[in-house]
């Protein structure tokens, strides 16, 4: 899958206003690409436009899928792909599950809707083996139950269940495990692994935890407001960020050799969609001690080593300032 | 789930009773009894006494409430005073008639409901949806009985489609294909009336609900697995959407007794709600008390329909 | 003297069932918790869900019914008595919830709310409410305009920071804080923990500090309680779980805290593997026949496991 240029715009009063701004990404087989930012960067919408299913939004660009363009695509034409060769899994398993079906129905559907002429017995067989294969105990019993009656953890198995049941080359996996507990988020990650593996398809994950990523991914993008502000192999990405948003982030989590101590805040919030800057750094009013001068007029994405890209020159110049002078509450407004 | 519906039937016997309490409650508080109707003022005050003793109109309260509860339950209702015949009779087949009224009314309610309210829900924010939900408006703030006047005047009166009054017409014999053709040409016009009238909650309960279930999430699980539209409309949102207007269902069984009383009577049609009125308007005391007794029976029934059919389709209620 | 001291804490839910609706059994959401806390210090109650983490807070603060057990803040037994007793006694204990969409009525200004706690323990004038008022928005750093304002116009992190300033607008001793970040952004997750840890040391707080997040945990607590299925597993000062944990559970829970350097992943996995396969193997002897946890027994000074009679 190769992203080119995406962008997908909201409708906001009369306006059209880009929540995801120019996006251009690859995502290679058996590679999991790792989609990293806060609520209001556009990662969700990302996702959601490359299986077009945003209804009443604009979208540009080309998303070239297996050397077919599917952004022109018609939703008939979508339909014959989703489910099949790219699938989602979703985020809280509870409302992605139609409360009043029986989850092996559910399941059924996804096999049903691309393998017309496969037999009812058939299916069955089918969907049971890939309940187990996702690690439900007894999986006949499962096939019958309602999703209330199941716990969060083999909810989320089943949501994983009916994304994989036809082997799909894209899985986009929506914060998998963001309503989990965590030694059930540790169980739902390994068994992504597992299945990557098997599969060997192209993994796009879209999270805010950064734990999460520095275990799954190979390769991650940071997005903010709209843009990708950082892509990099998992490795340098966590061991040398460029980005100020990037290097912020990281520097705001608690760390396990520092305790009681104050942690690093990012001033200011990101911008609702419509007051979005539409030129120049996005960040720049989140760091309003570096010089202005660092910023790019349009800041681009530069390539600093192989396959290291960072937007706009400031990350060069970018500092922390002092954390007492930076933490002591000026984040409120 | 049987534990549920057992229990519920439970539910039902206090309820039942504090209704023929009430009823009985409020019969007496009126003025006169089941005598002053029925007897020549001339006659001696000696013998109103006795008469009245001999009818036990004189025990206390509750003595006289057990009695006419266990007279009740064996089918005995008392005598009406105006036609002087036993209750029970009377109510017979005034009883059937409103049943099937009732009935015609419930499928004209949901043949009008059902297609609106989906094209409502589904196309929301269109045209035809903006109409729709106008002729609800409407339907809301038109009262029943100036409807059905008007449309009694227009298609019984003015065009002559259907006939103005009675249940069948006159010489029909019971139990011929006349008989009953004649029974169901009888029943539309107040059927359909009142349906006009009734649905518009339902129309708007379906469209909202429609509107609630497409932006559920699961829905966009269904496309995200390559549903089309259509299948994520009739496997998904309708049915997910019809379950709680079928749980509605009972509840429009309660509604459907108020509208009866003004359509019988509008449409001259002998049912349980025109005699309802017509012993009011005569102080027909048993008749009354039966007819409350019975519409409120129906009412209880019909809650209880509404909380089986909610118990039976929606597994989160049945499985526990 | 400890500030809060939880003992032998139960609350049990009653399930109703059968034709008749009468209670056929119960859930023990919380089983027999015994906790103390200090002044000025941070307690972290950790736990998954269903742990009964929450219930125990809420238990507390007088939320959920006691079962039996004794809650003593300050030498008084806040679990004698009905809600409306130890009135004074309650005002010095507030909540901080999870949700700071939800905790905050929209249809009332930011004044009102955290007015609220004002009005029900305090006959103040309008005048000296609003001065108050106006302090405390200042001192969980929002401007004083905003208390015209309602909370939809704020973002998720200076909501919670409102519902912060109702919960400390009666000075009040403790607070329990009930996953207050989980909700928030990584960012704006930092600025709400900063800005607890700021307002402890000046108001001289006691924190009771619920998370399932052992990550913010382990940064802001002294001592932490690990809980499962109602009781306690372990407990110890915030080293003690951290480096040398010793039931089986806790052991599980710190290898499932992700780690930020890729390169430690495969490691991790193999201590995950290893912490799943040790519960797995190991919960006969670990917990009793009803799989739940032994009560808890000494290790060290500070460190409680709950390990069976055998030891």
């Amino acid at each position: 899958m190769k992203i080119k240029n995406l962008t997908t715009s909201f409708r906001v009063l009369d306006d059209y206003y880009a929540a995801v701004d120019n996006v251009t990404l690859t995502v290679n087989k058996n590679e999991v690409l790792a989609i990293v930012g806060e609520s209001g960067s556009g990662k969700s919408a990302l996702a959601f436009s490359i299986m077009g299913l945003h209804n009443r939004a604009k979208i540009e660009g080309t998303l070239d899928f297996k050397g077919q363009n599917i952004a022109k695509y018609s939703q008939g034409k979508l339909n014959k792909l989703r489910g099949k060769e790219m699938a989602m899994i979703f985020q809280d398993s509870l409302s992605a599950l139609n409360p009043l079906m029986i989850v092996g129905a559910q399941i059924d559907e996804a096999l049903l809707l691309h393998n017309s002429s496969m037999s009812k017995k058939d299916r069955k067989v089918r969907v049971i083996d890939f309940l187990s294969k996702v690690g439900i105990p007894r999986p006949e019993k499962t096939y019958e139950q309602y999703p209330h009656e199941l716990s969060g953890g083999m909810r989320q198995r089943v949501v994983i269940a009916m994304a994989i049941a036809n082997q799909p080359e894209l899985l986009i996996a929506d914060e998998p495990t963001t309503a989990l507990d965590v030694t059930i988020q540790a169980q739902i990650l390994d068994l992504i692994k597992d299945l990557k593996d098997d599969m060997r398809a192209g993994i796009i994950l879209i999270t805010h935890d950064l734990g999460v990523v520095a275990e799954m991914a190979d390769r991650v993008a940071v997005m903010y407001a709209g843009q990708i502000v950082e892509i990099a192999d998992v490795y340098s990405l966590f061991s040398s960020p460029q980005h100020p948003y990037t290097r912020s982030l990281l520097n705001s989590l608690p760390n396990s050799a520092e305790t009681k101590t104050k942690l690093h805040v990012i001033q200011g919030v990101v911008p609702p969609l419509h007051k979005m800057p539409r030129e120049g750094c996005r960040f720049r009013h989140r760091i309003p001690w570096i010089d202005e001068s660092s910023h790019e007029e349009n800041p681009e994405l530069h390539e600093i080593k192989p396959g290291h890209f960072v937007r706009c020159t400031c990350y060069k110049d970018f500092y922390f300032p002092d954390k007492h002078k930076e933490a002591s509450g000026n984040g409120a407004t | 789930m049987w534990k549920l519906i057992v229990r519920r039937i439970l539910i039902m016997i206090p309820q039942i009773f504090v209704l023929s309490l009430l009823v009985f409650i409020m019969a007496k508080a009126m003025p006169g009894d089941a005598l002053t109707g029925l007897i020549d003022p001339n006659i001696d005050p000696a013998a109103i006494e006795a008469m009245r003793e001999r009818l036990g109109l004189n025990n206390p309260w509750y003595v006289q409430y057990w009695d006419w509860v266990t007279r009740a339950m064996q089918g005995d209702l008392g005598q009406s005073f105006h036609f002087k015949m036993p209750v029970t009779e009377l109510i017979g087949q005034r009883l059937v008639n409103t049943f099937w009224l009732s009935l015609a009314t419930l499928i004209f309610t949901y043949m009008i409901a059902i297609p609106l309210g989906i094209t409502s829900g589904r196309y929301n924010d269109t045209f035809l949806d903006r109409a729709i939900t106008g002729y609800t408006y409407v339907g809301f703030a038109a009262p029943l009985f100036i409807t059905a006047l008007l449309m009694l005047f227009v298609f019984g009166f003015q065009l002559g489609w259907f006939p103005t009054g009675g249940s069948v017409s006159p010489g029909s014999a019971a139990g011929t294909w006349d008989y009953i053709l004649s029974k169901a040409y009888h029943l539309i016009l107040p059927a359909f009336s009142m349906a006009v009238i009734t649905t518009v909650s339902t129309v708007q309960y379906l469209r909202s609900e429609i509107i609630d279930t497409k932006q559920k999430e699961f829905i966009i699980t269904a496309r995200a697995k390559g549903a089309s539209e259509s299948r994520v409309y009739n496997r998904h949102i309708l049915r997910n959407s019809l379950l709680p207007i079928a749980a509605f269902f009972g509840y429009e069984i309660t509604g459907l007794i108020g509208g009866t009383i003004f359509i019988e009577n509008i449409f001259n049609y002998p049912g349980m709600g025109q005699l309802f009125l017509q012993s009011i308007t005569r102080r027909d005391f048993s008749v009354m008390t039966a007819c409350v007794l019975l519409f409120g029976i129906a009412a209880i029934i019909g809650a209880l329909i509404s909380d089986i059919i909610l118990s039976l389709v929606d597994p989160r209620i049945r499985i526990k | 003297m400890a500030l809060l001291e939880v003992k032998d804490l139960k609350v049990h839910f009653p399930i109703r069932g059968g034709i008749f609706n009468t209670v056929v059994d119960q859930v023990k959401a919380v089983d027999g918790v015994n906790f103390s806390i200090e002044p000025g210090q941070t307690y972290g109650l950790v736990g998954e869900s269903g742990s009964g983490k929450t219930t125990t807070g809420r238990a507390v603060i007088g939320l959920n019914k006691i079962t039996s057990g004794d809650v003593l803040f300050e030498g008084h037994n806040l679990a004698k008595g009905g809600r409306k007793s130890h009135l004074n006694v309650r005002k010095d204990i507030q909540m901080i919830f999870q949700d700071p969409y939800s905790s905050l009525n929209p249809k009332k200004r930011v004044a009102d709310i955290v007015a609220e706690p004002l009005r029900n323990f305090e006959k103040l004038t309008k005048k000296e409410e609003r001065v108050r008022v106006e302090e405390l928005m200042e001192l969980v750093g929002l401007s004083t305009e905003a208390i015209f304002k309602y909370p939809h116009e704020f973002s998720g992190g200076q909501r919670q920071r409102i519902g912060i300033a109702r919960a400390i607008a009666l000075k009040p001793k403790l607070i329990i804080a009930d996953e207050p970040v989980s909700a928030l952004d990584v960012s704006v997750q930092a600025q709400v923990l900063n800005f607890m840890q700021e307002i402890q040391k000046e108001l001289g707080l006691t924190y009771l500090f619920i998370s399932h997040d052992l990550g913010i945990v382990r940064h802001i607590c002294d001592h932490i309680g690990i809980m499962y299925k109602g009781r306690y597993v372990e407990q110890g000062a915030s080293e003690d779980i951290f480096t040398n944990p010793q039931h089986i559970y806790t052991k599980r829970l710190v290898s499932a805290i992700p780690d930020l350097d890729p390169n430690r992943r495969e490691s991790l996995t193999v201590k995950r593997q290893q912490a799943k396969k040790d519960f797995d193997e190991l919960s006969d002897k670990f917990f009793d026949e009803e799989g739940l946890p032994y009560p808890l027994k000494p290790i060290s000074d500070s460190h409680l496991v709950a390990l069976p009679e055998k030891g």
